[in-house]
């Protein structure tokens, strides 16, 4: 099996889109939206089957019996996250800022603190001739690398003899991106023609370096800046990034997203430079097109 | 001290655009970007006589003379950062959260815990506005520490840059916030991220208005979802390139252009805040 991951760094800059159409395009038979804080994929990519269902663990939450809180504070002094405050002289806890850690626990003198799995998201997997692993976090949850990483494994596990695995990544550089680098073949980063872009990049391309992966980068809407684009394109060259090509932008590709299509399923400009795109990026992978 | 958060979910929906040239039309006021992962607010700004700030976590660090291998620390770790290997305890720098738990179990005082540089807080000025701006480092999985560290610069009245998403990090501003300003773009993309981070909001009862950007042509479930959840439109920006051009070289259009001052004043007028 061939691994593709789909990034960006900036966020907006058609990276779902893009995605949706290498997935039409190359047929691939497994695919997973790793972008666990905003996942869009599924609004493009109709899926017949009923879904799974898994509840998604992220580590414990604590909570404080009242009855055996004595106020002593030591909790309170001694947690890193500010997820514990005395009110009306008992512990409280912050769910949203507690990471499950247990010092609360260790040091309570009563044996106040009570420490539960905490379900942090679901996960999603649609079995039927292809698969499409799914899921979201719950509002504010940290621990999002360790579902990228779920998702991923469930996606692998329901399709190990597949030829292309397709994976739609987070916007940042951050935990979830780190996690979906992990088992992949090669990078394909989505970028926008602009100084947030171009800063952007670089600093996913020296996320990507720091883990060793291999990468390669298109740029999309590039005729809102033919000059930042060239910008984009020797910078690949100097870090020696196959650069695969660029997308106009292109008023149909919004129109086909809110229909529920992808830009290669009706006829426009958009379409035909992702074409050109997924046909350098199927040769970079060795899969014959 | 009011704190104006902007946030949109979907990322590329034009937040940093909008918190910087309101900031821009306040003047004198705080611009904070916790975009810590992908901070772009600088890029505009350009910001002078900056100061930087390094932004650590602790980790543990083992003295082999004292630990007796007991594995106190290793059973401890609820986020198995910790290994026992070759008669010591290792740690992962990556998944350890930086709790202490470790250095508190230990019985033999073998565990100290050491500065571990994860990120910058930069703060400079651009005119009578202060910029700053938190930086994690490539490579660094977790922004937390940094836009804590990046919140506590605010002063006066302060605009917060939100990362996109509605997970942890953005939990950590929205909570920070007195009014939130929801960027979104009216596509169903733009529109599903944007329902999960009024969920936030609104689960954390803060007050919000809608800008709606780059609009082309309305779209329509949208525009419902905001009239049954009574959340005001505070502006809809039509899609222009020129726009898109001078946001593409990083001009602060609500400085360089009368009508879009104008439109970031009105803005914040609207919001409340103190012109």
């Amino acid at each position: 099996m061939k691994r593709l991951l789909i990034l960006s760094g900036k966020g907006g800059t058609g990276k779902t889109t893009v995605c949706a159409a290498l997935i039409r395009l190359t047929q691939a038979r497994a695919v997973a939206d790793c972008d666990v804080d905003a996942p869009n994929l599924h609004l493009v990519t109709k899926q017949s089957a009923v879904p799974e269902f898994h509840d998604f663990i992220g580590g414990d939450k604590s909570s404080i019996d009242p009855h055996k809180c004595v106020g002593c504070g030591e909790c309170e002094r001694l947690c890193r996250f500010d997820a514990i405050c005395l009110k009306n002289g008992k512990a409280v806890v912050n769910e949203y800022a507690c990471e499950g850690c247990g010092v609360c626990e260790f040091v309570c003198p009563s044996d106040a603190v009570i420490l539960t799995p905490d379900v942090a998201g679901t996960r999603e997997l649609y079995l039927d001739e292809n698969v499409f692993s799914t899921a979201t976090l719950k509002m504010g949850r940290g621990t999002s690398g360790k579902l990228v990483a779920d998702v991923k494994l469930a996606m692998f596990k329901a399709a190990p003899e597949c030829e292309l695995a397709i994976v739609d990544g987070s916007p940042g550089i951050g935990c979830p991106v780190i996690a979906s680098f992990s088992g992949m073949d090669l990078v394909l980063v989505v970028t926008e023609p602009s100084g947030s872009g171009i800063s952007d990049l670089q600093r996913l391309v020296k996320t990507g370096q720091i883990f060793g992966t291999k990468m390669t980068v298109c740029v999309n809407m590039w005729d809102v800046s033919p000059a930042h684009t060239e910008q984009i394109r020797q910078y690949c060259e100097e870090q020696d990034i196959p650069f695969v090509g660029k997308i106009p932008f292109d008023p149909k590709a919004v129109e086909a997203v809110n229909e529920g299509k992808t830009v290669v399923d009706i006829p426009c400009p958009a379409g035909d430079a992702i074409r050109e795109i997924c046909a350098a990026v199927l040769a970079l992978l060795e899969i014959d097109n | 001290m009011m704190k104006i958060a902007c946030l949109s979910g979907k990322g590329g929906a034009g937040k940093t655009f909008v918190a910087v040239n309101l900031a821009a039309a306040a003047g004198n006021c705080t611009y904070i970007d916790c975009d810590v992962e992908e901070p772009n607010g600088r890029l505009f700004w350009k910001p002078e006589g900056i100061s930087t700030s390094v932004v650590y976590t602790l980790l543990p660090s083992f003295d082999a003379d004292k630990c007796t291998g007991c594995k106190k620390c290793v059973k401890a770790c609820r986020f198995h950062a910790l290994m026992y290997t070759k008669d010591k305890p290792v740690v992962f720098p990556e998944v350890c959260h930086n709790c202490g738990l470790c250095h508190m179990v230990c019985p033999k005082g073998a565990i100290v815990e050491t500065e571990n540089a994860i990120g910058t807080v930069e703060i400079g000025r651009h005119g009578n506005n202060k910029v700053v701006t938190g930086v994690l480092n490539p490579g660094e999985p977790n922004g937390v520490p940094v836009v804590h560290e990046a919140l506590k610069h605010a002063e006066g009245l302060t605009v917060l840059d939100c990362p996109p998403g509605s997970a942890c990090l953005v939990m950590e501003v929205v909570m920070d916030a007195d009014y939130c300003v929801l960027v979104v773009e009216p596509t169903a993309f733009g529109f599903h991220n944007f329902r999960m981070v009024h969920e936030l909001t609104t689960l954390l009862g803060k007050p919000s208005g809608v800008v709606i950007n780059k609009q082309t042509t309305p779209y329509e479930p949208f525009e419902a979802f905001c009239s049954e959840h009574d959340l005001p439109i505070l502006d809809r920006i039509p899609y222009s390139g020129e726009l898109a051009k001078r946001i593409a070289n990083n001009e602060i259009v609500a400085e360089t252009m009368t009508a879009e001052n104008l439109r970031f004043r009105t803005l914040l007028d609207k919001i409340g805040g103190v012109l």
